[in-house]
């Protein structure tokens, strides 16, 4: 049986995928009709000090498509919730007593300031969630306020704030990270010396996704003007799994606990995020995309994946693909592969060949009747013919056999690892013993 | 290849082994992976989606489609399963035409909509060719149901029932069960004996019996099992056909429809199975389109379909009337038999002009004829010999929107019961409904 419950610092849900804090957990109405389609927590969209904040009243959304208008990138200048507190607390309230298995965590955001916070976490605590979100990562009007990435961009003020709120709550405290900054391992280090519970990430990257180009306005316009949105979606999934990593395997972070975001859209998605070490994970605008229903496809996939694995638990693979990420110096240079293209798969497009010959190696061949080769004395491996070629599995990489001789560099494919610390170009290579 | 198919009269082997093979292959071939997913890429994943709704057995079609986006074909066929087990078949059979593709919002933007049939062919092929079965049934109950035809609406019926618990004897007139599935229907639609693969992995489940020869009123009486289960249920489909009543109706070389068809879908050797160098079928059903496509296939010379109203009136989709013009099939519209003519055997029809008029539909008195050495007959099935105690409405088993009969021990599905279309997959879903509600009756 393959049981995919998940417990994230101790708050429980049925399964991994949580609503991020955003306009689908705004209000009670979403979030039962999310926990009704079958969201295993939400993270209620960020709480304030009253007088609560005013959105804009233009369009708050611009957007990136990819081929058939797919969304591939959403970006946003919503503020956080922009309803009364108390509004807030009573339907949170209600929600949670209606929905003892699911999770209910609460993002707060409030001045960078110990009264504020000793202020606001007794009351979220009344209210019987499981735990609260530090909004350490909104790039866009909150910052300007001194508060979101403002903060998040401090690392002594992650720490600071971190601490005030641990001493003033049990509540579980999650911060929640902002990518808009140049090491997250430092943010990360920040808010577990202050004593949080867990990190999630990534909030949203700051971003102008288009101009109109007849009124010289960036969008989403207000008025003529535009200011940075945050970027979310699909396009920032590489982005947030790379600062997953970072903070899963940085030593001084070691067993922090990670909410993993940014555009979980699969279960595949998400099965990559728990691999790199997350806990759990957060979604938004898969469902401002598609709606509250595609959890089902989460679900279901995510334990049919698990079932052919012979995976019976979350734990079973979560972190799995931690040790296998390393550094750059540490990759074998000795793994010699070379680009394959399967003749009988082949469209004959020429992509591949326009990509190398222009930009790459010029590793392939182009031959009477459209038939594409490649040339292994100029192949270096790049994988870029893999790439754009359109048909899966069409051009492969394969690995030279132990014995034979790369015929680019004429030398023999050896056995032994061998990497950048030893290799006898590296100035300061370490002497093999 | 042309001497043969210009033999006179009504001959076999009109046309080579390697001709009929490829004529009778797989009418749409089955997706490879990656057409697979170039078609699943154009799903919209609609709210409360047009497909699901336009579908009889409101299979949640944004979500399987979308599981095949995400890599998990055999999750996407449990999807289709849940809803309908003979997901496999409609995949084949569905005029989706006319049901979920008619509805896609792609055809609204594009006149193209998403090929959801190929898709859930996709699917169920995929966890159809796993060894077992996607579901596990439960601790019997003990509760005893009788099946009564193996056709969609009994297996559906069947299969429900026993994913509830209950132990079920499935009985079939035919040698083999299946029923249209394996009887009727053109063999292109579900070639390499796909309805008895079907058959047997949906048996898999456990807890089912099939019990072929025993037809009700022959070797059992509803009576009877009526007494000795807790319930019943009927799919005994249409057996009985229409005649003809045109003078010349009983010359060789008139026969029913569904009857060559049957012989066909049955035939071992394909060049074994005459078929005559002038067809005419009579009809405009899918039927009439099955017999007269398969008789161009077999090496007719010529094959015309004789329909009796305007083209906009018949029950076949314009797309398969449009599959039967690209096969070279003719049609007449309009038109209605009056003779059939020759000596001992079919030579000639001969067909009278009509025109809907105030009383309905009247011959103007202008007649045509036609080169006929075989005519078919598809104007349509009647229930067969429908069992005492039962209430009929206009010739069918009278059932509730549960599929209840006027016995309290007794339910029927498909086309033997009232309501529905007569599509495969509306069978379904009545025999699903009807296992739902006799599982209810059974439980309270």
């Amino acid at each position: 049986m393959t049981d995919i419950r998940n417990d994230f610092v101790g708050i429980k849900s049925p399964n991994p995928f949580w609503l991020a804090s955003a306009p689908p957990t705004d209000k009670q109405y979403n979030v039962e009709r999310a926990f009704k389609a079958g969201w295993g927590g939400v993270v209620w969209k960020t709480l304030g000090l009253d007088p609560h904040i005013v959105n804009v009243n233009g369009p708050r959304y611009g957007v990136v498509y990819g081929a058939d208008r797919r969304l591939l990138g959403l970006n946003n200048i919503e503020l956080i919730t922009d309803r009364p507190l108390q509004t807030n607390l009573d339907e949170i309230k209600a929600v949670k007593r209606a929905w003892p298995d699911r999770a209910v965590v609460v993002s707060l955001m409030v001045p960078c300031d110990e009264e504020s916070w000793n202020y606001i976490l007794p009351l979220v605590e009344e209210t019987g969630a499981d735990g609260v979100e530090l909004n350490f990562g909104c790039p866009h009007g909150m910052s300007e306020r001194g508060m979101g990435s403002a903060v998040g961009q401090v690392p002594d003020y992650i720490e600071m704030v971190a601490r005030w709120c641990k001493a003033a709550t049990r509540m579980p405290v999650i911060v929640k990270l902002t990518p808009n900054i140049t090491d997250i391992r430092y943010p990360a280090r920040a808010a577990h010396k202050g004593g949080a519970d867990a990190v999630s990430l990534i909030n949203t990257v700051s971003s102008i996704t288009s101009v109109n180009l007849d009124t010289m306005s960036p969008e989403p316009s207000i008025d003529g003007k535009g200011s940075h949105g945050g970027y979310c979606g699909p396009a920032v999934k590489p982005i947030a799994l790379n600062m997953v990593a970072e903070i899963a395997r940085d030593p001084e972070t070691a067993g922090l606990p990670i909410s993993g975001i940014g555009g979980i859209t699969t279960w595949r998605d998400a099965a990559e995020f728990l691999a790199l070490g997350a806990g759990n994970v957060q979604v938004c605008t898969a469902a401002m995309t598609y709606g509250f229903r595609v959890v089902t496809e989460m679900i279901e996939g995510l334990k049919g994946w698990m079932e052919t694995k012979g995976y019976s638990s979350l734990a079973d693979f979560q972190g799995r693909a931690v040790p296998n990420v390393t550094d750059w110096q540490y990759l074998n240079l000795n793994y010699v592969t070379k680009a394959r293209i399967d003749q009988d798969a082949c469209i004959k497009c020429g992509r591949c060949f326009a990509a190398c010959e222009d930009t790459s190696h010029q590793a392939i061949a182009m031959k009477e009747g459209r038939v594409f080769e490649v040339i292994d004395e100029e192949c270096v491996a790049c994988n870029l013919c893999v790439n754009v070629c359109p048909v899966e599995n069409c051009i492969t990489m394969e690995r030279l056999p132990v014995g034979s001789v790369d015929p680019r560099t004429g030398r023999e494919v050896v056995e032994e690892h061998g990497d950048w610390t030893t290799h006898p170009n590296n100035p300061a290579r370490v002497a093999a013993e | 290849m042309s001497q043969a198919t210009t033999r006179p009269g009504i001959a076999a082997g009109r046309l080579d082994a390697a001709t009929l093979a490829s004529n009778f292959a797989d009418l749409h071939p089955p997706y490879d992976a990656h057409e697979a997913l170039v078609a699943a890429d154009r799903c919209y994943f609609c709210h409360d989606a047009p497909c699901v709704t336009a579908c009889p057995t409101s299979i949640d079609i944004p979500m399987f489609i979308r599981q095949i986006q995400a890599g998990q074909p055999e999750g996407a066929a449990r999807t289709i399963f849940e809803a309908n087990i003979l997901g496999g078949m409609c995949a084949r059979v569905c005029p989706t035409e006319t049901l979920c593709e008619e509805a896609c919002v792609r055809e609204a933007a594009e006149g193209k909509p998403v090929e959801i049939g190929r898709l859930q062919r996709y699917a169920t092929d995929t966890l159809m060719a796993r060894p077992g079965h996607p579901f596990s049934r439960p601790e019997p109950t003990g509760k005893l149901v009788a099946v009564v035809g193996a056709g969609p609406a009994g297996l559906a019926c069947a299969h429900r029932l026993a994913l509830h618990g209950h132990d079920v004897t499935l009985y079939d007139a035919r040698p083999k069960g299946g029923g249209l599935n394996e009887y009727g229907i053109a063999a292109y639609k579900a070639p390499n004996g796909f309805a008895q693969a079907e058959l047997d992995w949906l048996m898999g489940i456990g807890g089912i019996r099939l019990r072929t020869g025993m037809a009700l009123g022959r070797e059992i009486s509803l009576e009877k099992i009526a007494a000795e289960f807790d319930a019943v249920f009927l799919g005994i489909g249409l057996a009985g056909v229409n005649a003809l009543s045109a003078d010349g109706a009983a010359l060789d070389g008139v026969g029913d429809a569904v009857e060559f068809i049957a012989g066909l879908r049955q035939a071992e050797d394909l060049t074994t199975v005459p078929v005559g160098r002038n067809v005419v079928v009579i009809g405009g059903g899918m039927t009439a389109i099955d017999a007269a496509v398969q008789s161009k296939l077999l090496g007719a010379e010529t094959v015309t379909i004789a329909y009796r109203r305007g083209r906009d009136r018949m029950a076949a989709s314009r797309y398969e009337q449009d599959l039967a013009a690209s096969h070279g099939v003719a049609f007449r519209f309009n038109v209605q038999p009056v003779a059939v003519h020759g000596e001992g055997a079919a030579r000639e029809i001969e067909l009278a002009y009509t025109e809907e008029g105030r009383d309905g539909l009247v011959t103007t008195g202008e007649t045509v004829r036609l080169p006929a050495d075989e005519v078919h007959i598809a104007i349509g099935q009647k229930l067969d010999g429908a069992p005492e105690g039962l209430t009929l409405y206009h010739g069918k088993i009278a059932v509730d929107d549960e599929g209840r009969t006027a016995h309290p021990k007794v339910w029927a599905g498909g086309d033997c019961a009232t309501g529905g279309d007569d599509l495969t997959v509306t069978a379904v879903a009545e025999g699903r409904d009807a296992a739902e509600s006799i599982h209810r009756a059974l439980s309270g």
